[in-house]
């Protein structure tokens, strides 16, 4: 075993006798490969069907709200909300998702009982984190600076124009609940 | 015998030429009597077509009431806001912890007297509900004249 890694060592250690092009398109087209499969992969986990392995009854919800049927057609799937779309932010949380395949396995949330039960702990944890990015992910499609005042009605106007405008408040701290159903609200700020 | 046979063919041919006065498509077609009702003169076999959908104005002026216990309308929209044992979007503005913040119309205090009328300190259960009494108002004409007019401290 050890005189095997040792030849490796060798072979890897020594230079090659092909062409320094040769080794630089290999390299390159290697990367190519590599870099599309990795991203590929990573796209295949921010589908709605991957999501649905685990979470089918939270998917569901999101017909009867506005971020999946409205006028103009456009729609967000639940990456759009719940994955950061910013490159080093979202392997971050690729990353810590790697602790719900844990989950996965145990079946921590694989009846509708167990979901139910859970519920309030995952929005909970979910409102949490889009407090702490400032509702990134909101404001990837709805950003503050090109709001119409105008257009908007006037108890929206009332609060963006004072507390969103002034930092004070987040897009989560008052949008809870847009595209699922909430989970017991007793004591949650605001209700 | 052949007579007889003849005569059965015969019997039959006349049965089957003359359209028969009751046949079980007439009875269906003439239910209606020729009186048209609230949905026009549609047979009551019919399924007669919907009107289209009312869209509610995102913000309306306060709509004045017409008899004195009606319950106040909504004046803006409520899309997917939501009311149920979890939670109840309109107290998040009408509660009295939130109202005032708000800048929201309080729910009255008779929302916290129960049925056997104790009042209690939050919004009684019988009156949780709010959509059971409250509703939006989209720009709906009246299906039928109407001729009723509020009382005079309405008016």
């Amino acid at each position: 075993m050890l005189k095997l890694l040792k030849r490796l060592w060798v072979i890897m250690k020594s230079p090659s006798t092909a062409s320094f092009g040769f080794i630089l398109v290999i390299g390159f087209l290697g990367g190519i490969i590599f870099w599309g499969g990795f991203n590929t992969g990573m796209e295949a986990t921010n589908t709605e069907a991957f999501c649905s392995g685990c979470h089918a009854p939270i998917v569901k919800e999101i017909r009867e709200t506005i971020h999946y049927s409205n006028r103009s057609g456009v729609r967000a799937i639940c990456s759009d909300c719940h994955v950061p779309h910013n490159w080093t932010d979202k392997i971050v949380r690729k990353v810590q998702a790697s602790k719900e395949l844990v989950a996965f396995a145990m079946g921590t949330i694989d009846t509708d009982e167990k979901f139910k039960a859970r519920r309030a702990h995952l929005a909970n944890r979910e409102w949490q984190r889009m407090k702490e990015n400032n509702s990134q992910e909101c404001r990837n499609c709805h950003q503050f600076e090109y709001m119409d005042f105008s257009e908007q009605g006037k108890r929206s106007v009332s609060q963006h124009s004072t507390a969103l405008a002034s930092g004070d408040k987040t897009c989560v701290d008052c949008h809870k609940g847009i595209a699922h159903q909430l989970p017991d609200m007793k004591g949650i700020e605001g209700w | 015998m052949k007579k007889f046979i003849t005569a059965i063919f015969t019997a039959s041919v006349i049965a089957l030429s003359v359209p028969s006065v009751y046949s079980a498509d007439d009875v269906v077609m003439s239910n209606n009597g020729g009186v048209p009702s609230l949905r026009g003169l549609v047979e009551i076999s019919d399924v007669n077509q919907s009107e289209a959908l009312k869209k509610v104005p995102r913000e309306q002026h306060l709509m004045d009431r017409n008899y004195v216990q009606q319950p106040p309308m909504i004046p803006h929209s409520i899309r997917g806001y939501q009311v149920n044992l979890n939670a109840n979007k309109c107290l998040s503005c009408h509660s009295f912890k939130n109202a005032g913040a708000m800048g929201a119309t309080k729910v009255s205090v008779t929302h916290f007297i129960t049925r056997e009328g104790t009042t209690l300190s939050d919004v009684s259960p019988r009156r949780y509900f709010c959509l059971q009494c409250h509703v939006t108002q989209a720009d709906a004409k009246p299906l039928v004249d109407n001729t009723f007019t509020p009382v005079d401290s309405l008016r």
